[in-house]
Parts: structure tokens; C-alpha cells; sequence
């Protein structure tokens, strides 16, 4: 009998009744919470007079409506009525269930995918779930982790528990090792460009190969919190001896007595060697460049050396027609070179890229340049508050004001632009975040995706530049 | 939620690949603490060429005229035809939240984002994955016939156009069940009460870590 993978492992321990049509009811350790997609559950809850079947199972945190100015205020400091409404309501059904948030004025609040981790509240081993789509990110940890809808965060409150069928398995293995400033966004673009938004579609994809081990935990976050916009609900890396000195010491990991059973636990977690999977994925890391989307999908990427691709080119015609009208959106002609566009906005944050690390990548090109005068707003925002305070105790913060940059507070910002911080119409954007969709940072904003290093050069530079070899 | 048995339904087509869950609800109207009222703002920044802010009065916004769905033709549709990957993106549940409270009880597309298909089928709605050779022919008869229905049978499996040909479609058995009586996953899943009791015991002895 074949070994199993990875995905295989996490959802056979999980796995409470299987159902005579295949699918099973799976039990879920984790579930995060925002203020977003849980209204309408815990009302749900509350009309049927349910409970949450295992509260402490549960976590909360306001992020995507947050303003990214004046939190010291609390809720109260947020302007827009219906934000505040929204936020108000996760803190008053979080205290009639008893659930654990941090609140606005919480030094932990933050992106919920920054602060689980952060917190060791999603482990190796867990099944993670959250009404966001980016939920994939934790299975950087070796977890099952992804994005449900609301329905579904009010099945999880009130049974613990998912309907689902087993996805298939995919690995993608990033062979060698990346070149110097080539990073973890720049990695998962590559992978984006070559199996297609749709490619992981029914699958669970593991990431593996040098490239990926190389990374540090923060990098592998990035890496699988865009697995989904490949199409996988879930994406996952093995663990390793860096998983478990990630996890150690967070307020939420085992504690000192139960720590070494847990880590016996975890050492399992990785695919067998003589494992299937239904596609493998292979890609040399050393061919991969620094990567900038030019559309309104993520696949639609190129190396930041590279042409706006020509629609003429393309002989699918779904496929054209999808290309001729982003181009349009877009405002771009065909065959421009990538580094001749030139940018208004830069945003340096997300669930995507807001950890310490990606704050220090786009420092350390911002130290001692300045934002070019054509930048209108060159914004960084924490994940979280935490990573805040470790970057300012850095003198992180400090670089990036010097260099014309503005220093925000946690939230999920102007990757959605459901707070204040939003592109205006033909407005274009270097974005550290992950949804480049018409409108997704402002009604006729313009979207690029690049990894945090590739934005702060884009700010110093005001249009795309290789980060490697700016002046 | 609404059962679905057999629907026959106008049909409206939107001709774009990888219509995400974005452009079907933009973010600004999910600070809504409700489950409805999204209709109006469905495609809103297709639909409309103002931008559109919760609370407005959308009767009188000004409309895209060449926005399929502003059109005369497609008044009252309830049939969805899409390209491959709809529902990409966001997870919302918003979304499908919004084409059902705008009338739609189905979706027909080459394939789907997985959380999107799997949200459907909470709120009443019916995705349908046909071939792409199917749905380009769908998408030529829509077009070609002003008031084009098609009628759709679950219990059967199909979809059938005015002039009688039939195409059949993959559904879970467990989710057409649930769709074709109108039921709450929620108090089926509760029926297993002693199983995920007996789970979370040999799980706590197992990992006491993840109990706390």
C-alpha cells in the first residue's frame, strides 16, 4: 500500500463519521473569527438558541474594517457608521458567547491570519478554519487549514464540525534554491503564472523542495496563504525543526509539560516517501525572477524584465477576450515593458505580507532612498500589533518615515479597502497583497502584485524596477 | 433555506472567465450585519457607473446600459451562464447571499472556485458544471434567442433546452438531498451528536494541548 501524503495524514486524524456518500464530517480544532463573515452566524446561534459546541476553540479579532489610524480610540474612533457597527457587533456577540477577542485597542489585535500564528493559537497537526479565504496561510504550520463561508463558521460553532469530501492531492515541488532577492511572493506568483488561478481547483496542494525548506515560517505563510489563488482551498508545508522553533514559547503552544509529547506528535506530519499524489507540479527556483501581475488575476504575471504580454499572442479566445479586457482595466498597452510603469500608490501590508519579516525586506531597500515624487502614498501597515511593536523596537519604523513612507496600524488596510485606505479611480498600485480583481483596493483602482521588497523599490524608483539592481 | 426541485428558468450570460466573488459583492457592502438585501448592489460596479456606497438609494443610480443585466431582454432572469473558475476569490458567503436575493436559483459553467460551489448549495442555489463545448453552445443559443429558458431537474440530474436537448450534471448525492428538501446541514449534522462526542474524548486524550 502506497504511503500517505501530508493532506492525507492531517484529514484521516480528523475525520469524526463518514457518510454513505463519501463525504465525511471532519472535526476542526481551530476556528478564527472576524467581524466580516460571523454576524449572521452567531445570529444564526442565537435564533435556534444554540451554544458554541467548544468555545476555547474559538478566537476573534477585528481586522478588515479597522481604520489603520487612531486605534488608540478603540471602536469608538471608527469613523464610518456601518465599520463600526460591524466591529461593535463581533465584540458583543465575542462577550455573550464568551468567545476569546482581541479588541481594537488590544496590542495583539491584528490580521487574524498574522495573530494565529503569532499567538500559537493554530498549531501543527490542527484543522484551521476561518470565514476568509486566506485561511490557507496556517498551513505553513503543517495544519489543514481554509476559507468557509458563513454558513459554515455557524456549522463549526455549533457541531465543531465540517461537512466535506476529500480533496485530491497536488504537490508542487520548487526545486534548488532562489536566487538573491527573489522572495516567498515572488515564489508563489511564479507558481500562480505557471498552474493558472484555477489550477488547484480541487485540490489540496503541498509545497515542498529546497526553495520552499529554505524559507523561514513567515515565507511558507506567504507562500501557502496564496495557495487559494491558485484555486486550493488548502496549502500546506511539511513540518520541520523550523516549524517547531516557530511554535515554541507562543502564549498558545503546548505548555512545558505537555511539549515534548507534542512535538513526537508533529514528527509525523510530512508526506511518506513512497506517497501519491495525483499531480505533481515541478519548478526550478533558480529561473525564478522577481514577479509583478499586470492584470486582474493573479496568474496574470510576468518577471518584473518582461513585456505586458500581447492578446494578438493568445489563441484561446476566452482566454484573449479575458486579457484585451484587463488591459483595458488595467489602462496598459500590450508589449510595454514592466519597468516603464509608473506607479501612484504602494501598499506594504496584508495577510500576505505584514509579518516582521516583510516589514525588514522593504526597510532595508527603503533605508537611506526616498519615496519618488510621483508616489502619492507609499503606506506599510503591520499585520498586527505585536509585529508593530517588534518593528518600531527595531527602529524599523523610523527608516520607512525617514524615507517618505507612512507608518500605519494593524489591519487588513487597503488589501480590500473595506477601511478609509482605498485607490482612487485609474489609480495604480504596487501591492504587497494578494487579489489583483478589478475594484478589489477602490472602485477602478489599479492593482499590482509583488512581493515587499519589489514595492519598496517601486516607491523609491516610482515605477517597477528589479529590486536588485536599483540605484 | 429555499428548496430547489426543477426550475425553468430565463437565462442571462456573462461572457468573462474568472468572475470573482469580488465583482459579484464589492467589499463595501459586506459591512451589512444581515443575510439579505444584497440584490440591489449584485455587480454593482459593473451594474452601476457611479460608485456605489451601502445606504444609497439605487433606484437612482445611473446604470450601465451595457451591463448584461441592465438589458430589456434579461428582466427576470433566474439562470446564470458563466465561464470557467466563476466564483473565484473571496470567500463571502455574501455573494451568493446577493444573486439569490437578485432572483438567481442557478449557475451553469465549465467549472467553479470550490468555496463559492460549496456556498451555493447553503443558500438554495444549484451550480451546474457542463462542458465548455456545452456552455459555449448555451451561451451562442442565449444570445441568438431573445427569452431563452432553459429548465432545470435536479432529482434528474439535467438541464434541457427550448428545443428538448438534454444535458446531464454531477451533483453530491448529500447536498442534492439537502437542496431538494430545503434542509439545514446543522440539525442533520447534529443527529451525530454521540459521534463527535466520542471523536473529541479520543482527541483530548491523544492531544491535551488543543484542549484548553
Amino acid at each position: 500500500m502506497a504511503g500517505k501524503t501530508l493532506y492525507d495524514k492531517l484529514w484521516d486524524a480528523h475525520v469524526v463519521r463518514q457518510n454513505d456518500d463519501g463525504s465525511c464530517l471532519i472535526y476542526i480544532d481551530r476556528q478564527l473569527v472576524h467581524e466580516v463573515t460571523s454576524p449572521q452566524a452567531f445570529e444564526g446561534l442565537r435564533m435556534a438558541g444554540r451554544k458554541l459546541w467548544r468555545v476555547d476553540a474559538n478566537l476573534a479579532t477585528p481586522d478588515h474594517n479597522v481604520p489603520t489610524t487612531g486605534q488608540a480610540a478603540g471602536v469608538e474612533g471608527i469613523v464610518d457608521p456601518t465599520s463600526k457597527l460591524q466591529v461593535q457587533t463581533l465584540d458583543s456577540n465575542c462577550d455573550f458567547f464568551g468567545v476569546t477577542e482581541f479588541k481594537m485597542n488590544d496590542p495583539r489585535q491584528g490580521i487574524v491570519h498574522v495573530v494565529g500564528p503569532e499567538q500559537g493559537a493554530t498549531l501543527p497537526g490542527m484543522t484551521v478554519v476561518c470565514g476568509d479565504s486566506h485561511t490557507s496561510t496556517h498551513g505553513a504550520l503543517g495544519a489543514l487549514a481554509h476559507g468557509i463561508g458563513t454558513s459554515e463558521v455557524e456549522h463549526v460553532m455549533a457541531t465543531q464540525c465540517l461537512i466535506q469530501k476529500k480533496s485530491k492531492n497536488m504537490l508542487v515541488r520548487v526545486n534548488g534554491h532562489v536566487g538573491p532577492g527573489v522572495d516567498a511572493k515572488d515564489i508563489v506568483l511564479a507558481i500562480i503564472g505557471k498552474i493558472g488561478t484555477a489550477g488547484g481547483t480541487g485540490y489540496a496542494i503541498e509545497f515542498a523542495g529546497e526553495a520552499i525548506t529554505d524559507l523561514s515560517i513567515e515565507g511558507r505563510m506567504t507562500v501557502c496563504n496564496m495557495a487559494i489563488e491558485a484555486g486550493a482551498r488548502a496549502g500546506m508545508v511539511a513540518v520541520d525543526d523550523k516549524t517547531i522553533d516557530y511554535v515554541k514559547g507562543r502564549p498558545y503552544a503546548p505548555s512545558a509539560d505537555q511539549w515534548d509529547a507534542a512535538v513526537a506528535n508533529w514528527a509525523d506530519l510530512h508526506s511518506d516517501a513512497d506517497a501519491v499524489f495525483d499531480t505533481v507540479v515541478e519548478l526550478n527556483a533558480a529561473d525564478i525572477q522577481p514577479q509583478v501581475t499586470w492584470g486582474t488575476s493573479p496568474e496574470m504575471v510576468v518577471s518584473v524584465d518582461d513585456k505586458v504580454p500581447n492578446p494578438a499572442n493568445e489563441r484561446d479566445a476566452v482566454k484573449r477576450t479575458g486579457m484585451e479586457k484587463a488591459l483595458a482595466y488595467m489602462g496598459l498597452q500590450a508589449d510595454t515593458p514592466i519597468r516603464e510603469i509608473a506607479i501612484d500608490k504602494v501598499f506594504i501590508g496584508s495577510c500576505t505580507n505584514s509579518r516582521i519579516e516583510d516589514i525588514r525586506a522593504a526597510a532595508a531597500v527603503a533605508k537611506g532612498r526616498k519615496v519618488a515624487a510621483n508616489v502619492k502614498l507609499a503606506m506599510v501597515v503591520p499585520g498586527s500589533g505585536l509585529v508593530k511593536q517588534q518593528a518600531e523596537a527595531e527602529g524599523l519604523d523610523k527608516i520607512l518615515v525617514e524615507a517618505g513612507f507612512e507608518w500605519r496600524e494593524p489591519g487588513c488596510s487597503m488589501c480590500l479597502a473595506m477601511n478609509a485606505d482605498r485607490l482612487e479611480p485609474g489609480e495604480r498600485c504596487a501591492s504587497t497583497s494578494n487579489r489583483n480583481f478589478e475594484g478589489r483596493q477602490g472602485m477602478g483602482g489599479r492593482t499590482h502584485l509583488v512581493g515587499p521588497a519589489m514595492a519598496a523599490a517601486a516607491a523609491i524608483a516610482g515605477h517597477f524596477t528589479d529590486v536588485r539592481h536599483l540605484n | 433555506m429555499e428548496k430547489f426541485v426543477t426550475l425553468n428558468g430565463l437565462v442571462a450570460p456573462l461572457d468573462r472567465p474568472n468572475v470573482d466573488t469580488d465583482a459579484i459583492i464589492p467589499k463595501q457592502f459586506l459591512k451589512s450585519i444581515k443575510r439579505s438585501g444584497f440584490g440591489p448592489n449584485l455587480f454593482d460596479e459593473w451594474r452601476y457607473l457611479d460608485r456605489g456606497e451601502p445606504g444609497m438609494d439605487n433606484s437612482n443610480r445611473p446604470l450601465n446600459p451595457d451591463f448584461v443585466l441592465n438589458q430589456a431582454r434579461y428582466q427576470g432572469v433566474s439562470v446564470l451562464l458563466g465561464r470557467d473558475n466563476f466564483g473565484c476569490g473571496s470567500s463571502r458567503e455574501h455573494a451568493p447571499w446577493a444573486l439569490e436575493d437578485f432572483g438567481f436559483r442557478s449557475v451553469i459553467a465549465p467549472s467553479f472556485a470550490d468555496i463559492f460551489y460549496n456556498n451555493c448549495f447553503k443558500n438554495g442555489i444549484l451550480p451546474i458544471v457542463l462542458s465548455a463545448a456545452i456552455v459555449d453552445q448555451l451561451f451562442k443559443e442565449t444570445e441568438a434567442s431573445e427569452g431563452y429558458m432553459l429548465n432545470i431537474d435536479l432529482q434528474a440530474q439535467t438541464v434541457t433546452t427550448p428545443n428538448g436537448e438534454s444535458f446531464g450534471f454531477e451533483v453530491d448525492a448529500f447536498r442534492k438531498y439537502c437542496l431538494l428538501n430545503g434542509l439545514d446541514d446543522i440539525g442533520l449534522t447534529l443527529q451525530h451528536v454521540d459521534d463527535i462526542k466520542a471523536y473529541e474524548v479520543k482527541r483530548k486524550t491523544a492531544t491535551p494541548w488543543l484542549f484548553r
